[in-house]
Parts: C-alpha cells; structure tokens; sequence
C-alpha cells in the first residue's frame, strides 16, 4: 500500500483507494464500489451512532466514487451534519462534499444555509473562510438570496481579517456574476474602491477582480478606481526598489496584481487628467522597455510572467487607440515575436495582432508583415498556430493585398486541417467576394475553392457564385467557359456539378458558338456526370436540361430521350421521377413561346448581405442550434432558385421563411401554368363586368409577371406563395413610422396607427370601404369583426402585440370578402418589424466606441454597402434613423458625415443591444454609398438569435433608405 | 475569469475536476471528454493554448499530469499558464516532491489547497507563503495521526 504522506490519512479510504487502483478491470471496479456503497449505507442506516471520523471517511469515500465518475444518491444528510461539527477537517469534508456535489433538494439547502450562517458569525476566520468557499462554489440563487446582504458588510468591515476579506471579496464576485440583481450596491461601494490601497498585496489581488467587475456594469460609479489603479500600477512597475516579498514571481514584481490592474483600465477611456495620463503612459512606456531588457532568469516562468504583463498593457493601448507612438510601438513588438522561438508568443503576437488590424491607426502597421505571417501558415508545425495565422490574414485583408492573400490561403487549403477547413473555405469565399475587383478573379477563386475543397464547400458557398453570376452579366459568358472546363476534369466534385448545371443551364447558350462547346457537348459533358451524383443534384441537372432544350431546340429529341428512359421516369425517387415526367410533358406539349417564358433567364437577385458571412458568425458562434431554421430554408429554396430569394417572390424579404418553403416539391401543375393561372382567387361575376367594374374586380397587387409566374414553376410554393406580402411598397413605408396607410385599391383603403412599448405593442387598424356598395362576408384571420361592411363605412379592429423573440418575418393579414358577389381576397403583412421594439439608448462617445470595439467578432457584426435611391439629405436621413427607433446620437463620431444610433431591441426572450453606424460616402451626391454596421451587444456570448436580430436591423435600415415613400 | 481546471493522466483519467460555474453532469462530461482526447492528441513542443468553442484553452504537462484549463476570451494565457505552474509549486511544496500518487490518495487536500489559491475562477491569492501557512493552521487544527490509526479501516 502506498505511503500516505502526510495529512489525517483517513486510512479506510486509502485501503479503499487502493483497492480501485488494483482492479483489473470495469466491472471489477464496480463490483468493489457497489460493495462499498452496500456497506456505507448499512453504517448511515445502522442503529449505532456514528463517530465523527467514521462519518467524515464514508462522506470522503462517498465523494470519490462520485469523482470516478459513478452517482451517488445518498449521504448528502451525513455530509450536512458534518458541516456544523466543531471539528475542522470533518467540517472541511462536509464542505467540499457539498462544494462538490450540491443538490437542489430545497430541505437541505435550508439546512446547509444554515450551517453557512452559523460558520459565517462564528468569528474564527478559518470557518469564515471555508463557509464563504462553499458559497462560492455552489452560487446557486438561494444561496444568494441568503448571503448577498451580508458579505458586502464582512468585506468592508473594520476588524475582519485579511484572508477573510480576500475570501469575501471573491465570493461577492461569484455571487454578482450569477445574480447581479440581488447584490444591491450602497455604502460598501466606494469602500471596496479603496481597497485598492490596501496594504497587504492579497487583499488588493482578491478585491481588484470584483472592482473590475462592477465598473464593467456600473462605470460611472467606479471610475475613482481609475486613478487608484494608475498609481498603484505605477509604484508596482516603476520602483525597482520596493521589495514585494512573497508577491515577486522569478523575479517579476506581482504580475497577477499588474495584469488585474491593467485589465481594469481596459474598463475606462484614457484618464483625463493629465498627471494621471502622463503616468500611466509612463508606465506603459516602462512595461514596452523593459521587454527589451535582457531578462534576469533563463525560466520560462520568468519571461511568461512579464510577457503576461507586455500583452496585457498592449490590450491596454490597443483599446485606448489613441496613442499613436505608443500603438506603432507594440506593433513592433508583436511583430518581434512573431519570429521567437517561443511557440506561445508566436501564437499570442498573431492572436494580438488580429486586433491591431482592426483599429485605423495601426492597419498598415500590421501589413507590413504579412510575409511572416503567410510564412507562419505554410511553415508552424502546430496546426493552433497556423489556425492563429490564418485569422490574422483574414483580418488584414483588403484591396490592396486580397489577391495575394487569397492565393496563399488557397495553397494552405490543399493541406490544410480537416477541423479547420470548412472555416478557411468560407473565409477565402468571403474575402473573394468582398475584394473582387474583376468577376472574373471572384469566379476562379470559388471554382478552385471547390476543386481543392470541395467537401467543404457549404451550400452557401455555391449559392453565393451563382447568384453574383446571375446578377452580373460581364461574367456571365467567363463563367459558363470556366465552368465548363472544370468540368472535363474525369473526377470532379458533385459541388461542382452542381455549379456546372446551373450555369450552363442558364447561360450555356454564351459559349455555345465554339464548336468544342456545342450544345450537345454540353449536354453530354452534363450527362456523364449524372449517374455519379445524388438526387438533388439531379434534380438539379434534370432542371439544367429542360432549360438546354429551351436554350438549343436541336438538344430536345437528345434530352427527350434521356427524360422518356425508364431510370428517369419511373425513378423510385419521387422527386425525379415527377421533374421526368413534368419535364418531358412540358416540353413536348407547351409552345417555343411558352417555353420560352416559363424558362425565361433567372432575374437578378435582390442585392443583400452574403449568406457565407452569416454561415461564417453562425459557425463562430457557441450554440449552432436554433439557426437551422433559416439554413434549411435555404437549402430548400435553394436548389433551383439560389437562396430562395425571388424579385418576385415578394413574401421573402430578409431572412427565408422556412415553413413556407418546407413544402414539397411540386413543381409543375398544368392548371396553373398553361394557360396562365389567376394568381389570385378573385372571380368576378359576369354581371360585375358588364357593370364596367373589370378593372376593379382584381385586388391583386401585382400582376403576374413572367417573374412571378417562374417562381410558381421553379420555387416550391405553389399557387398559395405570391399571395404573401401584396403590400410591400406599404410595408417598407412603416418602418420608420408608425402611422399611415398601409393598403389601398379601388375597393378598400387599410390604415394603420400603432404605438410600442418595449416588446408590447398596440395596432389599430381601420378598413374603409371605399364604394357604395357593402362587403358582406368580411373577414380577417386577426380577430372576428362585423362582417358587413356598409359602403362608405369605416371598421376598426385594435390587436395587441408582443414580441416573443426575434422574428424576421412580418406577420401575415388575410382578408376575404365579397363585393359584388366576387370573392375578394387578400394577404398583406402587418407592418411590424423588428426595429419596432427598439428603446433609444443614450451614451457618450467613449462609451459607444469602446462598445463598438469590443463587438469586433464576425458574430457580432453585420453591415451592408448600398446605393441611395434618392439625394442625401442631412434632415431626412436624421429623420429616418429616429424613426427607427434608436437613439440619434450626436457629436459621438469623430467624423462629421456619420451617424450613429445605438438601441436596445425588447423581446420577450432576451434583449440585443444594437450599435448602429450610418457612413455616407458622400464624394459624389449621384452615386452614393451607404455602409450601415450594426453590432448587436449584452446577451455575451451572442446566441444566434442576435446575430439574426442584426442582419434584421441591416436589412431594415437598408430598405428604409431605399423606399422613398418611407417619410 | 477561468470557467473549470482539469487534471488528467497521459491515459486520460482525470484526477481532479474544479468548476467554477455551475455545470450539469453531462456537459462536465462532454468537456472533460474533449479536453481529453484534444490536449493528449498534441504533439511535443506545440503551444500550450488551443481554441475551444468560445473558451481558451491553456494546458501543460507535469511530468504524467496535465493540468488543463479553460479560460474566458479576455483572460490572459501567459498568465493562466503560471497559475497552472503556482498550483503545482504549492502542491509541490505541500507534499514534498508530488507526485500523481499523491493527488490520488489526496484529493481532498489537492481541492483544500486549490481553494486557497483560486475562488470563483479567479486568483484569491498568490503568495506561496500565506497559502502554505493556512494549509498548515488547518493541518494543525485536526486530531494527531496515532488517533486516527487507531482507528478500524472499514
């Protein structure tokens, strides 16, 4: 048996110890458990009282097994009465018994409290110490409850010891993090500041965490910290003279309390009192020379310790980003280390360095080494490191150097990691599109992105290239030839196909004039790839054909045949099988002209932020899990149609909806298309024609386009889809007002007065009759009403609103009723949008921009470059932002021209703090472009939901300024 | 702050568990198992940090322990790198020579002493010297050995 080496070695529980050690196996290691479990529970259970050790070594033995692994339903009563035992290693054991093993049983949560209460009042600082652990370690609410009054009053209190100031101190921490409304600052506040001068070097170390802490959430009423923290910052680096004893760590002068200290700071603008600046900046300047200095010990401990404190005081000028001499410096420094030989500080430079980046001053700065860091990718041995330089080149990207960069990540791609390729891919998809200069480059790019890579090419990848190809007609023809000789690769990826399908089938006809690429060499270039792929992608192919015998008459007896084969057209795919059957249908009995406008070419997309970049947040952000929705819509709408967005598809602004488009499949419907369908159920009578009221009889809004007819055909929602949303053009007018009218045609006029309140809101709604005939029938899917309509007449139907969580759809109005003997009906989206549930939020220009910086990661961020519609001006774009809702906030960006708001969007679910930065770019009144960033803050981390609230905001800013009727 | 702190063994057992915020048995669980298989799949004279969801993850190996740890994005590596070496400096110095042996017969004292040194994921106190003296006070607060040996074994 091994020696035990010191302490009460309870020797019941090394035997026992040591026994599991011997087991040979698993379930010899369970029967000894189970064996002892009997036997533990047969003392508890047993009539004699057990002694105080006896306890103590069944309680210890309990919690071992619980360690290795195996649950434990008993003895948690024995391990209370432990905790009021006189002892102090049995009062130890029932301590971390329940530290370790807390339960929610509220009986015995009273009774632990209890103990703690007794422990707490006890006077002996080490009980004390050991009830304020046991508090820190559960935290549970009721904990709090019971305790969150009365540690403030130990912490500060004259006479109590250090350790159990220390203890305390920690401890309120705990307790604030996870219930901060039960800490109710007071008295103690500025008291606990001033611990900041305590003499002993502990109570500074324990207190200067919880003041960081509370300044983070309570600024203003700890900024006396500031100055505290400067000067004891300075006497700790400065003076090489006092002697910090115990606190100097190999030979550095407490770097825990430094690095505290200078996170601290990361709290606060510069100081603006001069003295205090000029010392801080000292001290910087100190901490900047002194890594410099040959160091006084060759143990890493030593140079960890004062590197700890150099990159904590870089963090430091990084966030103050004001100091430009002191910025270039710590560039330089972290450019040094990005050749040491230490692999930790290579990593941590270019951790550091991804952050410089982003700040105006030092952007250059950091390209200056992009050499190195393309170097550190091709050659770190560890993949953590190269993964480090891979952000870093992604962060100093721009015009300037993105070919560059690009090229290199898509070297690194061919060798790269499999856990970090998916991530590489979508960054090198992104920065393509964001600094293509010539299409031409963009499409190469993501083609080879998908010949490297190709299993880690998202949908969203090839969405995004086929809709920038489809939107952009320079490319079309380069794209089509490139693609195609893609495609004569023996073994290329089904991505790829899939890509080849779509374009060729779309713009095939572009290179169809060169003999190499005929239409049927085409065709049979498609063909031949088709058994090796899966169903959608033939799907997808099976779409490309019928396209091509649009395209080329002469390819339609070939892919006639192909359609008419067995495998296609009693494919055991229903999916296939009913593509085969429509198509060939199809293309046998419609007219060229038909045809013609059935499979007219795609419509330009609606420009609007890449789907890759909210892959990109969503994968960056910790739970991927209620984002499903909107990918599987995509994937759904995606296939035929890109991103399931349709110019004429109008219901489907902003993010996809997913239930819509979970329908199935069934693509084509004879009724429908051939002769063209009424889109909308409206049959006026024969008697309301000759009454000459033709033109009125419709309410359709739009009129079903050739666009609008495709979708029908192509997307997947069938005749119910373009009733969505008749009202766009009224719905884009509400967002930034709440009252006015939201419908109109010959027959009705809807308006709308609203009013919100945090996440509630209230809507009136008034239907007015505008002929002198009465409605009859009136309904609407919101709340019962009258249904007659008198003409001339007005109903008004108020509705409650309240929003759950964030939304990107607009709720959905249904109307029917009949005129005239016609059934009217009508769907229109309620004019509800996300930024509705705005609450202004006020704040000073540091506290925005330090906020702004601080939400610098891709899910954290969202923005948009677009045009103006209409002349900038100043008073109307004023007007607008408020009208959204934020607050305006003026003379906070140093730039003249900007704007920016910052927000609170209530829900019911959560709260996301919007920043919001309107940058015009006003060189030109004609053309005008108009950046919009919104960062969303609070719920950290930020869940998806807030990362869909932002794309939200942008895309409501975005279409606020596009609409001219919104004012 | 440091979310948890992790000792395991070259195979995988772990020897000490320490959370910082509350957790349920599965997730400890699931992190327990990726630390694992993601800190012991490293190669020799990688770096000692890695990336984990939205947590820095900070490791060294002690001879056959790793001591692990999770830390949150504004937390400093270096820094946590000489927490890690802190802890087995005061294990070090209380056990005389530690050893794995002696965290696993142990354990209790491992979390005593742990407690001294970090509360609530954050560093409570630093000096070697003050740790080891309340170490000592509550070692010498307990009944004497022979008590205890006198004592049955079951």
């Amino acid at each position: 048996m091994p020696a035990v080496s010191k302490g009460d070695g309870m020797r019941g529980l090394a035997v026992f110890i040591s026994d599991i050690r011997n087991c040979k196996s698993k379930e010899a290691e369970i029967k000894r458990i189970n064996k002892e479990l009997a036997n533990i529970r047969s003392k508890f259970k047993g009539d004699k009282a057990l002694d105080g050790y006896s306890k103590k070594k069944y309680v210890c033995k309990l919690l071992f097994i619980f360690l290795l692994g195996h649950d434990i339903d008993f003895g948690h009563m024995e391990a209370v009465n432990l905790l009021s035992s006189n002892k102090y290693t049995e009062k130890q054991i029932g301590y971390l018994f329940i530290s370790v093993l807390v339960n929610s049983n509220s009986e015995l949560i009273r009774l632990i409290n209890n103990a703690i209460k007794n422990d707490l009042s006890s006077r002996n600082p080490t009980f004390m110490c050991l009830a304020l652990h046991c508090i820190a370690n559960v935290g549970s609410r009721e904990m709090a409850e019971a305790f969150a009054g009365e540690i403030p009053r130990i912490l500060v209190a004259g006479d109590t010891m250090d350790s159990v100031k220390q203890s305390a101190a920690l401890c309120l921490l705990r307790l604030y993090r996870t219930s901060p409304d039960l800490v109710l600052m007071g008295e103690w506040t500025s008291r606990v500041v001033h611990l900041l001068n305590d003499q002993h070097m502990g109570v500074v170390t324990a207190a200067i965490s919880l003041i960081t802490c509370l300044s983070q959430k309570n600024p203003e009423e700890f900024k006396t910290c500031v100055s505290l923290a400067v000067s004891r910052l300075s006497r700790i680096v400065s003076s090489a003279s006092t002697d910090l004893q115990d606190y100097t760590y190999y030979f550095v002068p407490a770097p825990w309390l430094s690095c505290k200290l200078l996170r601290l700071l990361q709290c606060y603008p510069p100081p603006e009192d001069g003295a205090v600046k000029g010392r801080l900046v000292e001290c910087l300047e100190t901490i900047l020379n002194k890594a410099q200095e040959p160091p006084k010990s060759k143990k890493v401990q030593h140079s960890n310790a004062k590197n700890a404190i150099l990159f904590e005081a870089i963090a430091l000028i990084i966030h103050y980003d004001s100091e430009p001499n002191l910025l270039v410096r710590a560039c330089n420094q972290l450019g040094q280390f990005l050749q040491h030989r230490e692999t930790n500080l290579r990593y941590l430079a270019l951790e550091s360095m991804c952050t410089l980046a982003s700040s105006e001053f030092s952007h250059e700065a950091v390209k200056t080494h992009i050499e190195t860091v393309i170097n550190a990718l091709k050659t770190e041995r560890d993949v953590s490191v190269r993964q480090r330089a891979a952000d870093l080149l992604y962060a100093m990207c721009d015009r300037s150097n993105a070919k560059q960069i690009v090229a290199e990540m898509l070297s690194y791609l061919e060798t790269a990691d499999y856990s970090i390729r998916e991530e590489m891919v979508l960054k090198v998809a992104i920065l393509a599109e964001k600094y293509a200069v010539d299409y031409s480059w963009y499409v190469d790019t993501i083609l080879n992105l998908i010949r490297i890579a190709g299993d880690y090419v998202s949908e969203e990848v090839w969405y995004r290239v086929i809709q920038i190809v489809i939107n952009r007609d320079d490319v079309q023809g380069y794209a089509a030839k490139t693609v195609f000789e893609a495609l004569q690769a023996p073994a290329c990826h089904e991505n790829m196909v899939k890509v080849g399908g779509y374009i060729l089938g779309e713009f095939g006809n572009l290179i169809a004039g060169d003999p190499r690429s005929s239409p049927l060499v085409q065709f049979n270039l498609l063909h031949s790839k088709f058994h090796l792929c899966s169903v959608p992608t033939r799907a997808l192919l099976l779409s490309a054909y019928i396209k091509f015998i649009n395209l080329f008459p002469e390819t339609k007896p070939t892919i006639q045949e192909v359609l008419r084969c067995d495998s296609q057209i009693r494919n055991s795919d229903v999916e296939l099988q009913q593509r085969a059957v429509e198509y060939l249908k199809l293309s046998s009995i419609a007219s060229t002209d038909v045809l013609a406008t059935v499979l007219e070419e795609m419509p330009p997309f609606p420009e609007r932020e890449s789907s890759i970049l909210a892959k990109l947040k969503k994968k960056k952000g910790p739970g991927a899990v209620s984002g499903n929705e909107l990918e599987e819509g995509k994937r759904e709408g995606g296939e035929l149609n890109g991103a399931g967005e349709r110019p004429g598809d109008s219901s489907a602004i902003g993010a996809s909806n997913a239930v819509r488009l979970h329908i199935p499949t069934h693509s084509l419907n004879y009724d429908i298309i051939y002769p063209p369908p009424p889109l909308f159920q409206s049959t006026p009578s024969p008697s309301a024609d000759l009454l000459g009221l033709r033109s009125a009889a419709p309410v359709s809004a739009a009129p079903p386009s050739a666009g609008s007819l495709l979708v029908d055909v192509f997307s997947e929602a069938g005749p119910a889809a373009p009733a969505a949303g008749a009202n766009d053009d009224g719905f884009l007018r509400f967002v930034c007002k709440n009252n006015g009218v939201l419908f109109e045609n010959q027959l009705l006029q809807i308006g709308v007065k609203s009013e919100y309140r945090q996440n509630l809101g209230r809507m009136y709604l008034f239907y007015g009759n505008k002929t002198s005939v009465q409605f009859v029938n009136f309904t609407t899917t919101l709340k019962p009403v009258d249904p007659l309509v008198e003409g001339g007449a007005q109903v008004q139907q108020v509705i409650n609103i309240e929003c759950l969580t964030v939304f990107s759809d607009a709720p959905l109005l249904n109307i029917k009723f009949r005129y005239g003997g016609a059934l009217q009906n009508l769907t229109l989206k309620l004019p509800v949008a996300i930024n509705k549930f705005f609450q202004p939020t006020e704040m000073s220009s540091h506290d925005f921009f330090q906020r702004w910086k601080q939400l610098s990661q891709p899910q954290q961020e969202a923005q948009k470059i677009f045009k103006a519609n209409h002349a900038m001006d100043t008073e109307v774009l004023k007007a607008k932002l408020l009208g959204l809702g934020t607050a305006l906030l003026e003379k906070v960006d140093p730039n003249p021209d900007n704007f920016v708001c910052a927000g609170v969007i209530q829900t019911k679910a959560q709260q996301v703090g919007c920043l919001l930065r309107l940058e015009p770019n006003a060189q030109a009144q004609v053309h005008t472009h108009f950046p919009v960033r919104a960062l969303g803050l609070e719920s950290r981390p930020l869940g998806v939901s807030s990362v869909t609230t932002l794309s939200l905001c942008v895309s409501v800013v975005h279409h606020s300024f596009i609409c001219n009727k919104c004012l | 702050m440091m979310r948890f702190l992790l000792l395991f063994s070259r195979q995988g057992k772990i020897r000490l568990q320490k959370w910082f915020l509350p957790l349920g048995e599965r997730e400890k669980k699931k992190i327990i198992r990726d630390m694992t298989t993601m800190v012991l799949a490293r190669k020799p004279r990688t770096c000692n940090f890695l990336h984990w969801k939205d947590l820095k993850i900070v490791y060294k190996r002690y001879a056959s322990l790793y001591f692990c740890c999770g830390l949150e994005e504004e937390d400093n590596e270096l820094l946590a790198l000489e927490v890690l070496h802190r802890y087995v400096e005061l294990l070090d110095k209380y056990f005389g020579n530690v050893c794995e042996l002696d965290i696993i017969f142990n354990f209790e004292k491992a979390y005593f002493i742990l407690d001294e040194f970090l509360m609530g994921g954050e560093v409570q106190e630093t000096s070697k010297q003050s740790i080891a003296k309340s170490i000592e006070a509550s070692d010498m607060l307990q009944e004497t050995m022979e008590e205890y040996m006198s004592k049955p074994a079951f």
